[in-house]
């Protein structure tokens, strides 16, 4: 098993240990394609304030799921993958210092 | 005397591996800088509201200025990687010719980020008009200097290529170079995001 798996990973090892041109495009178009769909969404107004909102976000984080797999070939590091587990860390920490920033800061016009 | 014919190749397999926690190690810069860029996006966020009366982003962002950033740093994106493929390629010229490209448009995004700053400035906008400018400068501006740097050390890493060739050292720096350019891109987007597209709203 262990051996099947590591013939092929040499005969396909240049599209596969560093990305290739086929991947890097696709991630181009796919990059370009989530761009687009918030800016054609928000600049006509197609859809009400709270899904507008999503549309961006919803793109945003694909984009940059995008950009991690395609570009930054996060799935192919090294065995302990320490990279994507910091990754990971930081984006729990962004999270709790954004969203519980904006949580606090809603009480401002409570105690005022 | 038979030390003497393995040690090269030890040598070249030590530096390689210490070349690979080198980018391991950029990595947690990274998300140190992740960090950083999460910290003034709350800061942000909490803030735009707060305008003091002066203009709001809807009334200074231009539609045109960012779409046209998006898109030139997007293909930077795109270009630093190709360099990343032709250094792997072991092809000197190509990988200099994409980082020269990725430099161009990195500068092309700058010139637009700069006259986007000088306008609002012009209109009264600066950054102690209100607390929701005193924010925007400071995010905007810190991604700006970010790519700054970026081209600055474009610039060191093709005078590098040129003297000494695709070896273990540049293949890392270029590696490492074009992991921190696609991170530069993923923070345009999240300001493209948060910033320009709820701005517009």
């Amino acid at each position: 098993m262990s051996q099947h798996s590591s013939n092929h990973g040499h005969g396909h090892h240049e599209e596969h240990s560093h990305g290739s041109m086929k991947s890097y495009s696709i991630g181009f178009l796919l990059s370009i394609v989530l761009t687009i769909i918030p800016m054609v969404v928000v600049f006509n107004g197609l859809l009400e304030r709270t899904a507008t909102l999503l549309v961006i976000l919803i793109t945003a984080v694909a984009q940059l799921l995008v950009q991690l797999i395609f570009f930054m070939h996060i799935r192919e590091a090294d065995k302990p993958r320490y990279n994507l587990m910091a990754l990971v860390l930081g984006g729990i920490i962004v999270i709790t210092i954004v969203a519980g920033s904006v949580w606090i800061m809603s009480f401002n016009s409570v105690v005022q | 005397m038979a030390q003497h014919i393995v040690s090269p190749e030890v040598h070249e397999h030590h530096t390689q591996e210490q070349e690979s926690l080198k980018t391991a190690g950029f990595w947690l810069f990274l998300v140190s800088d992740v960090l950083l860029f999460g910290t003034l996006f709350a800061v942000y966020v909490v803030l735009v509201g707060h305008t003091n009366g002066g203009p709001t982003g809807k009334e200074l962002f231009e539609i045109p200025i960012f779409v046209a950033s998006t898109f030139i740093l997007l293909t930077s994106s795109f270009t630093s990687g190709i360099a990343v493929l032709q250094m792997q390629a072991n092809k000197l010229k190509g990988t200099i010719f994409w980082l020269v490209m990725t430099l161009l448009l990195g500068g092309a995004f700058l010139f637009l980020e700069i006259e986007e700053f000088m306008t609002m400035v012009h209109e009264g906008a600066n950054i102690g008009t209100s607390a929701f400018l005193s924010a925007f400068f400071t995010l905007v501006g810190t991604h700006g200097i970010h790519v700054t740097m970026g081209i600055f050390w474009c610039i060191g890493l093709i005078l590098q290529l040129r003297k000494r060739g695709i070896t273990t050292v540049t293949k890392r720096k270029i590696t490492n170079f074009s992991l921190y350019w696609h991170f530069l891109d993923v923070i345009w987007i999240f300001l493209l995001s948060v910033v320009y597209l709820m701005g517009v709203m």
